[in-house]
């Protein structure tokens, strides 16, 4: 089952490394990690994304903790979440494609950030599944260039994860 | 007192006049201004550290000039880095105190990696001091470099790249706080050579305690869950008690001896976990695992409750998964929560030190000492006796080659059984478990988790600086002596009187036996040709030599090697080549599938 880890670890050289580490030394899937400082410039958050039996996320979340410089965690998939993941896209936009691909991505509540006469950036924002849908529709013929952020999740209503 | 200070095993501040003193040094140091060299030593002293155990070179030579400035903290030079780090892991195993090593940078921290991941297997306190090119180098490749916190990482605790000389005391401050409470552990410190130079001083200050957001180990077990699992330890019919390093590790021997009187039901130890009960005591049913005795696997086969203490369900343990212990529910009381559920799941789980948690559970064992099922616990003792009854440990004595069990078993016999005995890995590390009893803790000092040929007579070094008034037996077989035989040189240079107990059979005789098993008798490349004269080596190196090859000659020569307090004697037992470790369960196999001794001439199980 897909679990979405959130991590609040000290914001300090190496710190990355012990937890990528973690996840290849045991052979644990990451699916996407995403990190950056929050707004106490010593703590940084992370958003793990991975795949495992319950007893294999168990051990994930408990290794995890046992890292010195991880402060606390969660596993949002437990609870009421919200994930979101920024993808930005640089589609073929020519002849009659061009207001196609307007079209889709108005659809998709994407942005055009830059045009030239022959191509377009799109920025969309959601869940994976939303991303994976706008790529589908837009097709594979019109994309030139994908980069998406991972996601990144916070629980809903009153829970949170602070030191 | 604080609260990081409890665990901290450490003689010389339970002692007032020490205390007395070294907060007076402290109090001095407190104004001191101080180069980084001298807070490394200056910290040293405050954490009650007797010994370092160290190899100098480049980016070291700054604090080998602070130690050659001063008498508080002294340094054994070893031969080799692997023989610092596991000299400093059998002083730390032998005495509860971290370890401490100091080793320079690139080939110094590189050699020092087997010995930290020999103590991040078997959870040794330990702090390893590495040297690092001047910071401003660090990623230039520079002359001796290699990214030490990165190599390390995977077999550390945690670790450390000082940033700056005003952090390099808290930094060696933290080291030994997560080095020795919760699961200990190694910890690596990197310094850059430019925070120790010599000139460059920042005001030394040790008083501060250590506070760590991210890292706070657990200590008193819940009491819920320990009331849940005193529940469950009463119901029993068919109890098992199994106990692994961690009850060594927490020095909670006591604890646990009482926990086991108390309930009277058979204890079995991991290899880690010899000791912790007596060994000659009649509740004992001896170790578990693919080498240990009928019983113990027999009794952990047919147990309806499991009561697993400090142990962490290892596969050598466990044997195949999915037939360990069918029918048992699980107690598991573990400091480290990552331990729990990892390979097996259990029932009742209990996150604490193993001290407390038993403290604990024996008051409420107390309280309800009548729910004891003495009656059907008295059936299940007459189910192991007859187990017991096989005497699976037999073997046959005749004919006239040494007998390697024997040797052991003569061992225990010339020593009283009081002996510290280190051991390499193989065919002889098994042995020594099985025929040398250890009635106290701490006296078996072997590499369990990670298995690393090289261990017994570094470890020895330890272990003899620790206790220069005790006996020290290094159990060891031919080839495994040779992967750091050069620590000889160190032995002489501190005049420390190990006996060396080298079980040589000319073969690597633990892959021999696998070989013989599984292989149809292909002994590839396990037969140590072309082995050195041992006698003549170890006198070369200002030691005693003997070789004994009758059997009739064993009991008298180590009575004539431990007659010599005051000399390391190597004696070079020359044994059955063909002698193999029984009972055994193969990889695959289950607890109850063990495969005995060919000298009772049946199959058992």
């Amino acid at each position: 089952m897909r679990h979405v880890i959130a991590v609040l670890l000290e914001n300090e050289a190496g710190a990355l490394s012990r937890v990528s580490g973690l996840f290849s030394a045991r052979g644990y899937n990451i699916e996407s990690l995403t990190v950056a400082p929050t707004h106490d410039p010593t703590l940084s958050r992370m958003t793990i994304v991975t795949t495992g039996t319950e007893r294999v996320v168990e051990q994930i979340t408990k290794q995890l903790n046992k890292l010195v410089d991880v402060v606390r965690l969660t596993d949002l998939t437990e609870t009421q979440f919200l994930e979101r993941e920024v993808m930005l896209v640089k589609l073929r936009a020519v002849e009659q494609g061009r207001p196609e691909i307007k079209r889709v991505s108005d659809i998709f509540r994407g942005r055009i950030l830059d045009v030239t006469e022959s191509s377009y950036i799109v920025e969309i924002t959601g869940d994976a599944s939303k991303l994976d849908a706008f790529l589908n529709a837009v097709g594979k013929d019109n994309i030139i260039e994908v980069v998406r952020s991972g996601a990144t999740g916070i629980a809903r209503g009153e829970k949170s994860l602070k030191v | 007192m604080h609260p990081w200070q409890a665990p901290v095993r450490n003689k010389l501040a339970r002692n007032p006049v020490t205390r007395r003193a070294s907060r007076r040094a402290c109090k001095e140091a407190r104004q001191l201004e101080l180069s980084g060299g001298e807070i490394l030593i200056q910290s040293l002293k405050e954490e009650g550290v007797e010994f370092i155990f160290g190899y100098p070179g480049g980016a070291v030579l700054h604090i080998y000039d602070a130690i050659y400035q001063q008498n508080s903290v002294k340094h054994i030079l070893v031969r080799h880095e692997q023989g610092a780090t596991h000299a400093a892991d059998g002083y730390a195993r032998a005495t509860g105190k971290p370890g401490v090593v100091l080793v320079t940078s690139g080939p110094g921290a590189t050699n020092a990696v087997t010995g930290i991941a020999t103590a991040f297997m078997d959870s040794i306190p330990m702090v390893v001091i590495t040297g690092q090119v001047g910071s401003r180098y660090i990623g230039s490749d520079a002359f001796q470099e290699v990214d030490c916190v990165g190599i390390t990482r995977p077999c550390v605790k945690h670790n450390f790249l000082v940033d700056s000389l005003e952090n390099l005391a808290d930094t060696i401050k933290k080291a030994f706080y997560v080095a020795s409470t919760g699961r200990p552990g190694p910890v690596v410190v990197d310094i850059p050579k430019d925070f120790t130079a010599p000139g460059v001083t920042t005001t030394f200050d040790y008083s501060a305690p250590v506070e760590m957001r991210s890292y706070n180990p657990p200590s008193v077990g819940h009491p819920g869950q320990i009331r849940k699992a005193v529940d469950l330890i009463l119901s029993a019919e068919r109890p098992m008690i199994y106990s692994g390093g961690g009850v060594i590790l927490g020095d909670a021997s006591e604890e646990f001896r009482q926990f086991c009187k108390k309930l009277e039901y058979p204890v079995t130890n991991t290899l880690m976990g010899l000791g912790a009960i007596p060994g000659t005591d009649k509740q004992f049913v001896g170790m578990l695992g693919m080498h240990g005795t009928y019983e113990a696997n027999m009794a952990m086969h047919g147990c309806d409750v499991l009561i697993a203490i400090g142990a962490r369900f290892d596969d050598r343990v466990t044997g195949e998964v999915a037939r360990f212990c069918p029918n048992a529910k699980i107690v598991h009381v573990d400091v480290d929560p990552a331990s729990i559920s990892k390979t097996v799941t259990v029932d009742v789980p209990i996150v604490g030190e193993v001290g407390q948690v038993l403290v604990a559970m024996n008051k409420l064992i107390d309280e309800n000492v009548d729910s004891i099922k003495r009656e059907a616990v008295g059936q299940w003792w007459a189910e192991i006796e007859k187990w017991r009854g096989t005497n699976c440990l037999q073997y046959d004595r005749s004919g006239d080659v040494i007998k390697p069990q024997m040797v052991v078993q003569e061992l225990w016999e010339v020593t009283s059984g009081d002996a510290y005995i280190t051991s390499d890995v193989g065919q002889h590390q098994m042995w020594a478990a099985q025929f040398y009893p250890f009635d106290k803790p701490r006296r078996w000092i072997n590499s369990g988790g990670l298995g690393t040929m090289g261990f017994g007579l570094p470890s020895a070094i330890g272990v003899q600086l620790a206790y220069p008034e005790s006996m020290v037996a290094c159990i060891t077989g031919e080839a495994s002596i040779q992967m750091c035989i050069q620590e000889l040189s160190t032995c002489l240079q501190y005049d420390l009187p190990i006996k060396i107990i080298n079980l040589n059979n000319r073969y690597m005789g633990m892959v021999r036996q696998w070989q013989e098993f599984s292989y149809e008798k292909r002994y590839s490349h396990s037969y140590m040709d072309a082995l050195p004269d041992f006698v003549s080596l170890t006198e070369s190196y200002g030691h005693v030599g003997m070789k004994i090859e009758k059997p009739g000659d064993v009991k008298s020569s180590l009575e004539e090697a431990f007659a010599m307090k005051d000399k390391l004697v190597f004696m070079d037992f020359i044994t059955d080549q063909t002698e193999n470790v029984y009972p055994m369960i193969e990889a695959g196999k289950g607890q109850d599938e063990m495969r005995l001794n060919p000298a009772h001439g049946r199959e058992l199980a």
